[in-house]
């Protein structure tokens, strides 16, 4: 048996092996953690994510479902309640809607409406995100509508470190955690770096420094935004990428220290413009940063239409880097 | 929006001062206009209550593009200075057709567009953001760099003057005045030396009298000299458009006045043949000071009918002028020199001016304009009647 | 008033007049009226201030006696002590 390479040299693995790697180590450290959700014993999960898992742990701690969200993460709220740290994998966030009276009237009320005597350290873990070419109900971001709720923190690790080191921390947090792993990272392959073996759950990361314009995005959406960087670069504009990394709580302290020195910002968010998380930041950013702000806050989301099954149709409507590029580059050079 | 000179084609509106509900009459200054030749006071000839306001400030219009509206008695007052058919209503023909359409009613936020940081570091460096007319933000908008370099632009144009008497801006106008002016109008040239030992007798005697401040310089018996001539030759006192000379009936002499650095302005000292030559050097005194200041009115620039200029005691011994079109007519006074002249067949030195005429051969000849220069010479004989 | 103070004080006076000039420049024999390009009426203007500022009342005959530093200088530290 493998046992979990934390202190290796920088060690390159993709985003699931990660993501799996992270639910092992949660596994071999604490026999409270069990796994529970559709298909993630016998399949070896949708993404196969859990692979192996089934074999090395046994039937007891990695849980195959019933086809029902709502009884299913029902059964993890109860345990957490008992007491137990299960993670829940909930197949994708389009899934997630059949157990939404769960979370929020059950996971994050029970504990306010006990007053405090029932903690919910449950963990649900999610997939989101289109690019798939799985269609309109199946490719979806709603991670924006679970950043609404107080009592929730909602994680998006678009790294390999923080797909890898984001579960700890969650499953030390008393109360409910939802982590949305983004479909198109899975195969993306990144470095460890070798001396971290903890991230935190509360802060945004600084991926690239700029000074012409503050990118501001989360999840799968990073990679694109990352290429917009380095192309708008090759233009001659400098631009900063912030992973929020958390949706709730936003770290704005330092989304607003970046605007407030670049003075421009794009929100790239795969989520649909209208009342989604791009919206709370850009209010946010007036909030605190108004006066330091030479331009317009510019905003690249999903078209508000029904994610499209078509290859070419999808790829229209989710954020690509050129409308990236192209909206970054209207703020710093206005034709 | 005045023509505040012949070649003027746009200018742009930079204070308000007077509001709808405002009470104005006839002189009042109600409004500041930047052109090239730097920051002019626009006076009202009417008599009435401001109405409406319809140009806000920082835009740029056409000459002719109406300003504001006044309710009230119309023409109550003394007319608008248009014996010089110079004024708004008529602006030269190119001006129209060349100046793209402009939205001269007034738009629906008269506040510039302008970025928080922007905003807040004009503030900061003291400047209205209506002054900074390029924005090359989003939307046309002024960003933090247009600010800075409006700031650093202004730094340089900064003299004692208020906003900005760019110079090199003037020189272009200049520039473009002249040539006009000696491409379409087709000058003769004269010249006249005049014996000034009357003049200079009596100069020295009133001054000796008199405090430094009533003192009087030779050039002001030169002006009323030149302004009681064209009583007499009141061909060369008016303006020629549209192939018509309409003489006028007052004589308002523009007072070519060098500013330093460069650069050169003809305000009008009105009805100068009126004036005594105490008052003529109070406004002289008066006219340099504010043109040097950029603090001239609109009046002043729109309403001469004929320019004089003289070069002093440092200058040239004869200057000989280009016309400032519509006038029709230019007077120069060189510096006056102590030569050898012929007195009753003797030879003796007297002090001499050299007074030059440059004129509108389409308005008149060289015999006209001999007998102009010799009343001047003739009026400088008698000092005592100026 | 002392010669530097009179000196200062011209130089004061044309600074007013001409902004711009480097008023540091002036030598004694230096023509003020060509270093500072000063015409007619700057002078009758300075003129007019040296009047308000020292009480002297300076007559046309002697303004030759201004347009040099050193000889203006000496020429109204007289006037003023009379």
């Amino acid at each position: 048996m493998n046992a979990p390479q934390a202190n290796a040299a920088a060690t390159r693995m993709t985003y699931r092996e990660a993501c799996k790697q992270a639910l092992r180590e949660a596994l071999l450290s604490d026999s409270r953690v069990f796994l529970m959700g559709e298909d993630i014993g016998r399949y070896g999960g949708c993404y196969a994510v859990t692979k192996g898992l089934l074999e090395e742990f046994g039937e007891e701690r990695i849980r195959d479902t019933p086809l029902s969200e709502s009884a299913f993460v029902g059964a993890g709220v109860g345990a957490a309640m008992a007491g137990m740290r299960p993670i829940v994998e909930i197949m994708t966030v389009n899934f997630s809607l059949l157990a939404l009276d769960q979370i929020l009237n059950n996971a994050v009320t029970i504990p306010h409406m006990s007053g405090g005597q029932f903690a919910i350290p449950l963990v649900i873990r999610m997939a989101t995100g289109g690019g798939r070419r799985v269609a309109a109900q199946h490719s979806r971001s709603l991670e924006g509508w679970y950043a609404h709720i107080p009592g929730l923190r909602v994680l998006t690790p678009a790294t390999v470190e923080d797909a890898r080191f984001m579960l700890k921390a969650a499953l030390a947090d008393p109360n409910p955690v939802i982590i949305f792993e983004h479909v198109m990272l899975y195969n993306m392959e990144g470095d460890l770096p070798p001396d971290v073996e903890e991230v935190d759950i509360s802060q945004a990361k600084l991926r690239r420094a700029g000074r012409d314009i503050s990118l501001i995005t989360y999840g799968g959406s990073l990679f694109k935004t990352l290429q917009a960087a380095q192309e708008l670069a090759s233009e001659g504009i400098e631009a900063e990428v912030i992973d929020l990394r958390v949706l709730r709580p936003l770290d704005t302290k330092t989304i607003v220290n970046s605007v407030s020195r670049t003075r421009r910002c794009v929100i790239i968010d795969e989520g649909w413009r209208s009342g989604s998380i791009s919206a709370e930041i850009g209010v946010r950013i007036a909030e605190e940063a108004f006066f330091e702000l030479d331009a317009p806050i510019r905003r690249v989301c999903s078209r508000e239409i029904p994610i499209p099954y078509a290859a070419h149709l999808e790829d229209a409507c989710l954020p690509q880097m050129a409308t990236i590029v192209a909206a970054a580059r209207e703020l710093v050079r206005p034709s | 929006m005045p023509a505040l000179g012949a070649d003027m084609e746009a200018g742009t509106l930079v204070e308000w001062l007077v509001k709808p509900g405002d009470r104005v009459k006839s002189g009042d200054v109600i409004a500041v206009v930047e052109t090239q030749k730097g920051a002019i006071e626009v006076e009202i000839f009417q008599q009435g209550v401001v109405s409406n306001i319809l140009v806000p400030v920082g835009e740029r219009v056409p000459v002719g593009t109406v300003l504001a509206q006044i309710d009230g008695a119309p023409g109550a007052a003394t007319p608008p200075p248009l014996e010089t058919p110079v004024a708004a209503p008529k602006p030269a023909p190119q001006a129209l057709a060349q100046a793209p359409p402009m939205p001269v009613l007034a738009a629906p936020s008269s506040r510039p567009k302008i970025t928080p940081v922007a905003r807040r570091r004009a503030a900061a460096l003291s400047l209205d953001p209506a002054l900074i007319l390029r924005g090359t933000g989003v939307e046309g908008s002024i960003r933090l760099a247009d600010v800075e370099t409006y700031a650093s632009g202004a730094k340089l144009a900064r003299r004692p003057a208020k906003k900005g008497l760019d110079l090199s801006q003037m020189r272009q106008a200049i520039a473009a005045a002249m040539s006009r002016s000696k491409r379409e109008i087709p000058h003769y040239y004269l010249t006249e030396t005049v014996d000034l030992s009357a003049a200079s007798t009596w100069i020295e005697r009133y001054n000796a009298e008199k405090t430094p401040v009533e003192r009087i310089l030779p050039a002001v018996l030169f002006l009323k000299a030149a302004a009681l001539a064209l009583r007499e030759q009141a061909q060369l006192n008016g303006a020629y458009e549209n192939g018509v000379f309409v003489p006028s009936s007052s004589i308002h002499v523009g007072w070519a006045i060098s500013l330093r650095g460069g650069g050169l302005i003809a305000p009008a000292i009105r009805d100068t043949d009126g004036k005594s030559l105490a008052e003529l050097m109070a406004a002289m005194r008066d006219l340099v000071e504010r043109a040097r200041r950029g603090n001239l009115r609109s009046s002043e620039l729109t309403s001469p009918t004929v320019t004089i200029t003289s070069v002093g005691d440092r200058g040239a011994e004869s200057v000989t002028g280009i016309i400032y079109p519509p006038q029709v007519a230019i007077i120069g006074f060189g510096r006056v020199v102590t030569r050898p002249w012929v007195v009753d067949g003797r030879i003796e030195t007297r002090p001499l001016v050299t007074v030059s005429l440059a004129a509108d051969h389409r308005v008149t000849d060289g015999h006209i304009g001999g007998l102009y220069l010799g009343a001047v010479g003739r009026l400088l004989q008698e000092p005592d009647k100026l | 008033m002392t010669e530097a103070e009179i000196r200062a004080l011209i130089l004061e006076l044309i600074g007013e007049i001409a902004p711009e000039a480097d008023l540091g420049s002036a030598q004694d024999q230096d023509d003020l009226r060509e270093i500072f390009d000063l015409d007619s009426m700057d002078f009758a203007n300075l003129v007019v201030a040296l009047h308000d500022r020292l009480g002297v009342n300076i007559p046309e005959v002697h303004y030759n006696q201004l347009f040099k530093l050193e000889s203006a200088i000496a020429f109204l530290r007289n006037a003023i002590v009379q």
